[in-house]
């Protein structure tokens, strides 16, 4: 079993409560930081640690954090980005529910690191009982002097706000996020200038994810080389899993980021298998954005080599045979789901989250999402295979946010590792409204010998 | 003394030039000017913050500067990309970027009415000139096109939002020229609009302009609307003494009468000065303005076909129009329409154009 940093005192009684986190060691990371550490040697700690942004892009945090301008005169502000919106993704709603105070001791000790006196959490709107936790949580810590001015009598003073969303996935984007936050419509900002020199409120501001700022509490706790010699390589630290779709045991899961895919989707410490003794069919494996992969690629790379679950080996043969390590929403889809299907409903969610700033992702969304719809209800041509191809190459890379790519994404991967399914669609328009395409050569890797 | 401005040295499509520190790659380009200067839908060197949406001046940048020389992985939004020192631009003579254009043009016109035919817009629209030069014939879009409420934005202004492209101009005039802004975008994603919240008219001093800087036909003039082709109207520089704005005006008229007043515009189409909606939308009178002359229009469009009784004409009209260029697609509107024919001396023309004279032309 592989070690807990995260949820370690998840199943504690009451851990939602000052008194009792502080109990089990709580808050000691912030003692630790602000009396016996400056500012700059915390960020060397998160450095040292090699911990990755957990949002999805995977970006080293102590290097954003070391981009940071710092400008005199000129406040700096920490983002906390708990808009967790991603189709599968429910890590951070966890993390916040059970152990609102590991986040708010993340924060308090990242702010000083960062310089921050006024430190937001961005929530997603859809988690309005998760924000009473948080500001009972935040209330409990100020009452003890862990927040407010003069904090534990090291001078150092932190504030923090708690903000909602309106429902908006594309708030999940940094810049989407620090407009939405300063009042305005939530559309993401043209990059250059980065949040690091001009974010909110035109100051210098670093966004970071639940998870990211959550993890620097072990950190600070064990020490920063401690962490990173937990997992491989450059994925240090442990990682939050939300497994879901048709396996035995849905949930949140703290792995170390050396077990293999397998032994995560089989094992029963894990999701314990695929639910009602069904084969695996596909899967995504860090949250709807990130490229499906049909079974035989999932469990093996390319190159005939065990799966792991980390970064780099999630990754590994790029986009043509790999796929992403992402936010963590581990979506497993059984035998019984059809591909064709399950590709109209990520393209409809990206339609409609669609922010409508730039041509290519305003247009290309819906395009694509009436062209699968089309392809669905048998209705669909050949030829729109290869429409729905190029038009994802055209949103690709062209849009202004990374929502372009997210919407492509899937799609992409669904024609390229599923084309035979879009034409079983197309040549049996009849048939496919009644069953499923089945398993075909993508079928369960563990039976076929790879 | 003035501050000494650093000029760096920056190459587009193989072309060197020398500009400020600072410049964007567009403006770079438009200083070479020609084939070499992307297309911008939604950029206006006017508007602070504008810029970057519609994706039709995307570039590729092969070399990122002298001091970091990789090229940048994706291809940049060259209306809101600095250039650096040494800089490296490829525009046209990168299949990457053709190719990226033409599937932003693709997706510009998806749900365009392409109701060009009862547009006031057509022959002065930035959406006809981009399709003509970067599009496809047909579209493979074979869905019904959205469609919207309709809102209604005052006396002055008519909306049709079936056209719009979102290219946000209109929004940042609102908040940059006029005092109060009560128009914005509404809705998300495909859905979102150019409305105002609950009904209200658009009313500003400076809230006519909206018409110039709108790319498309979706903000158009109300007192202009239908009364002729701009094609017909002749472009005449005017001015007059006025207390809101500088008052100096392009008027387009059809003899005497003044059928439309616009910002005097660049050939890049951005307006040099903003005009109040008084010389706009009430002077449209001859005897309220003091005639320059002729407008030289510079841009590259139909209106540029302005005929008037006396002038040399281009031998090849247009190329010369054109900057030297052969049109992109090899359909020649002059050869296929019936009204828009160069023979007729449209100032010869005793009272308004219509279809009579063209046929009466075509019997004999």
């Amino acid at each position: 079993m592989g070690r807990k940093l995260l949820l370690d005192k998840a199943h504690i009684e009451g851990i939602r409560h000052f008194d009792v986190y502080r109990k089990n060691g709580g808050y000691s990371a912030v003692e630790k930081a602000l009396k016996e550490m400056t500012p700059d040697a915390v960020t060397e700690e998160v450095k040292k640690s090699g911990l990755r942004g957990r949002g999805g892009a995977g970006f080293p945090a102590g290097m954003k954090w070391s981009f940071l301008a710092k400008p005199e005169g000129v406040p700096r502000y920490l983002v906390c980005n708990a808009d967790e919106s991603e189709p599968g993704t429910f890590k951070d709603r966890y993390l916040m529910e059970f152990l609102p105070h590991l986040l708010i001791e993340g924060l308090i000790v990242s702010s000083y690191a960062l310089g921050s006196h006024r430190t937001y959490i961005y929530i997603r709107g859809e988690y309005a009982w998760i924000v009473d936790i948080l500001e009972q949580a935040i209330e409990e810590a100020r009452a003890n002097n862990f927040l407010g001015n003069n904090i534990l009598g090291t001078g150092f003073n932190c504030e923090i706000f708690v903000q909602r969303g309106a429902g908006a996935y594309i708030c999940g984007e940094e810049t989407a996020l620090l407009e939405s936050l300063e009042g305005k419509r939530g559309n993401p900002r043209i990059k250059p200038p980065f949040p690091a020199v001009k974010g909110l409120y035109d100051c210098p501001t670093v966004v970071n994810n639940v998870e990211t700022l959550a993890a620097v509490v072990p950190i600070i706790n064990f020490g920063g080389e401690e962490y990173a010699k937990i997992g491989v390589g450059k994925s240090t630290g442990t990682k939050l899993i939300s497994a879901c779709g048709n396996i035995n045991k849905p949930g949140v899961y703290e792995i170390d980021m050396t077990i293999s895919v397998e032994e995560f989707i089989y094992s029963d410490e894990y999701c314990g298998g695929i639910a009602n003794g069904k084969k695996l069919k596909a899967c995504i494996p860090g949250g709807s954005s990130v490229p499906i992969l049909p079974a035989n690629l999932l469990l093996k790379t390319a190159k005939g080599e065990t799966r792991i679950m980390n970064y780099e080996s999630l990754s590994d043969g790029g986009f043509a045979t790999g796929s992403m390590m992402g936010s963590g929403g581990f979506i497993v889809l059984d035998e019984d789901q059809c591909v064709v299907r399950h590709t109209l409903t990520l393209a409809r969610f990206y339609r409609h989250e669609s922010c409508g700033q730039c041509s290519p992702c305003r247009e290309g969304t819906g395009w694509m999402e009436k062209i699968l719809h089309n392809l669905e209800y048998g209705k669909g041509k050949m030829s729109d295979i290869d429409l729905l191809w190029d038009i994802q190459r055209k949103i690709e890379g062209n849009t202004i946010c990374p929502l372009g790519d997210a919407a492509a994404w899937p799609v992409a991967a669904a024609i390229r590792h599923f084309r035979d399914e879009f034409e079983w669609h197309v040549n049996n328009p009849v048939e496919s409204q009644q069953r499923n395409y089945g398993l075909a050569h993508y079928a369960d890797a563990l039976e076929i010998t790879v | 003394m003035a501050e000494e401005i650093k000029l760096i040295k920056v190459t587009i499509d193989n072309i060197t030039v020398d500009v400020p520190m600072g410049t964007s790659i567009l403006q770079a380009a438009r200083m070479i000017g020609g084939d070499v200067a992307p297309p911008a839908m939604c950029f206006y060197s006017k508007l602070k913050g504008s810029g970057g949406k519609c994706r039709t001046c995307l570039v590729e940048v092969s070399k990122g500067s002298n001091a970091d020389p990789r090229p940048m992985p994706k291809l940049v939004a060259s209306c809101r990309t600095n250039v650096m020192e040494g800089m490296e631009v490829k525009n046209i003579t990168s299949e990457r970027v053709t190719d990226a254009r033409n599937g932003v043009v693709e997706f510009l016109l998806l749900n365009h009415p392409l109701d060009c035919p009862v547009c006031d817009q057509a022959g002065e629209c930035h959406l006809q000139d981009l399709s003509y030069e970067h599009g496809k014939e047909g579209t493979r879009y074979e869905f019904k096109r959205r469609t919207f409420e309709k809102h209604d934005l005052g006396p002055y202004i008519q909306l049709h939002m079936t056209r719009c492209i979102l290219c946000y101009r209109c929004v940042f005039v609102a908040d940059q020229v006029t005092n109060k802004r009560v128009h914005g975008v509404l809705s998300r994603g495909d859905h979102s609009e150019i409305a105002t919240h609950i009904e209200k008219a658009l009313d500003n001093d400076f809230i006519g302009n909206v018409i110039d800087v709108c790319p498309v036909g979706a903000l158009t003039d109300k007192t202009f609307r239908f009364k002729n082709r701009v094609w017909f109207t002749k472009p005449v520089d005017a001015h007059r003494d006025c207390p809101t704005c500088k008052g100096k005006v392009t008027l387009w008229q059809r003899g005497d009468e003044v059928l439309r007043v616009t910002g005097r515009k660049d050939q890049w189409g951005e307006v040099e000065d903003w005009i109040c909606n008084t010389c706009r939308f009430e002077k449209k009178h001859i005897n309220d303005w003091v005639i320059e002359g002729p407008t030289k229009i510079s841009r590259h469009s139909v209106i540029s076909q302005g005929h008037y009784l006396g002038m040399k004409k281009p031998t090849e009209t247009f190329r010369a129009v054109h900057g030297g260029r052969d049109p992109k697609l090899l359909m020649d509107i002059h050869s296929i329409s019936e009204v828009n024919r160069p023979g007729i001396d449209l100032s010869a023309i005793p009272g308004p154009a219509t279809s009579d004279v063209f046929n009466a032309e075509k019997k004999k």
